[in-house]
């Protein structure tokens, strides 16, 4: 019952949108519902990335700690969006704070559980491929402007 | 409407005096003048002048005050050299010369009917807020309006009073993004082209203004197209050193082109190929 209302919440997010509904209800199986409260933390730095989130209300800061700086927000994400990459390859640990600034409800991902099922079905990979490739590709990016710091005085 | 143009001799700088200064940010200012020199005065959105240090040098400052019944100059500076450090220096009382107003102009009446997306980067924004006064001036003749800024920090946002105001206003649609901030900062960060999904508009029937550094107005004005805009409805304002700002000393020859006197205000379809030759 859960895993077909999950189906049904994953075909409508906006990651998962056009996957074939076979693929849709073997990537639910590894899913949960799950909440957080404004100031929680989805995952802290050097934990394992063992898990990955579908944001479905609420937005989620990315941090990282540096000596002397105190936390320094580097990207914020929300509805509709995904947190969490590190759970895609080897050692599967995260690199960063992900803190909720609101309200969160999200749907979780057991990373192994979605690995294992990618091994034995290359079509279902193929199809998370297609998801994660392009929206890494979209943080490099981003990551590079943010690094090239455009706004700041290059006179 | 005649496109406001330089007076008189354009070369011959007129003389206008800072009645009013003031901080926008650590490095920036913004000075209002006032002259009696006749056609400083009415200009449109998107031009700009050559404001003249007297005894350091000149150099080309967006007008960024309201076009409407302006009866002061107004310009942002941000101290990044000689000149523009004199200029943001100078304090009420001060006089210099100021030659304009010069250039193409934002295209607001091509946008009416239309959705307008105004995507400004930094102190992008200065150049961009006539147009803006303008639109929301007239707000009834457009279509859905969107205003995405990003900027380097929270501690580098430009007219942030102003921003606050327009956030309150209910048919403005405003999202603000910073490269990176502090755990007391509540809002949106990442790069300007992330908010774009935040905002709703009809790519069909935009018409686009972006203005900021460089780069940013090439992967904005991409993202743009990508989502459907037509890239002759895509308009970026360009910078390059000035000299004479009539096109005829060739300082800041663009292709085929002159900033200064076919620009700075240009349309990504005519311009786009030429922002990735890097010898330009």
């Amino acid at each position: 019952m859960e895993t077909h209302g999950l189906q049904e919440i994953l075909s409508g997010h906006r990651f998962f949108a056009d996957l074939d509904p076979a693929l849709c209800a073997l990537v639910a199986g590894c899913g949960r519902n799950v909440r957080f409260e404004a100031g929680d933390y989805l995952f802290h730095e050097g934990e394992p990335a063992d898990r990955f989130f579908l944001l479905r209300h609420g937005r989620v800061a990315f941090e990282v700690t540096a000596p002397g700086r105190g936390p320094l927000r580097f990207l914020t994400v929300g509805e509709g969006e995904v947190v969490g990459v590190s759970w895609l390859v080897p050692p599967y640990r995260w690199n960063y704070d992900a803190k909720a600034l609101e309200t969160i409800r999200a749907i979780a991902l057991d990373a192994k559980c979605l690995r294992d099922k990618c091994e034995a079905d290359h079509h279902l990979g193929y199809e998370l491929m297609k998801r994660f490739v392009p929206e890494l590709v979209r943080r490099l990016h981003a990551t590079r402007l943010q690094m090239f710091d455009v706004y700041g005085q290059h006179g | 409407m005649a496109e406001p143009v330089a007076v008189g001799d354009p070369m011959l700088p007129k003389v206008a005096e800072v009645v009013a200064r003031r901080r926008e940010l650590a490095d920036t200012w913004t000075i209002e003048l006032v002259t009696e020199a006749q056609g400083l005065l009415a200009f449109r959105p998107g031009q700009f002048n050559m404001l003249y240090a007297f005894g350091v040098g000149e150099a080309a400052i967006s007008v960024s005050g309201d076009p409407a019944g302006a009866d002061r100059l107004i310009h942002t500076i941000r101290d990044v050299g000689k000149v523009s450090a004199a200029l943001a220096g100078l304090k009420p009382g001060a006089r210099l010369g100021v030659r304009g107003p010069f250039g193409s102009a934002w295209p607001v009446e091509a946008a009416v009917g239309q959705d307008v997306v105004v995507m400004a980067g930094g102190l992008g924004l200065a150049p961009l807020r006539p147009a803006l006064y303008r639109l929301l001036a007239e707000r009834q003749r457009f279509g859905r309006i969107a205003l995405l800024y990003g900027t380097r920090s929270p501690s580098d946002i430009l007219y942030a009073k102003e921003l606050a105001r327009w956030r309150a206003q209910l048919d403005l649609q405003l999202e603000v993004t910073v490269d990176h901030a502090g755990t007391d900062w509540h809002g949106h960060v990442g790069v300007v082209t992330s908010l774009l999904p935040r905002v709703v508009f009809d790519p069909a029937r935009t018409v686009a203004l972006l203005c900021g550094p460089e780069v940013m107005m090439r992967f904005g004005a991409l993202a743009l197209q990508d989502l459907g805009v037509a890239p002759g409805a895509i308009h970026l304002s360009l910078e390059r050193h000035m000299k004479c700002a009539l096109g005829h000393c060739g300082r800041c020859q663009f292709g085929s082109q002159f900033v200064c006197k076919d620009g700075p205000v240009a349309s990504f379809a005519k311009v786009g190929r030429l922002l990735t030759i890097k010898e330009l």
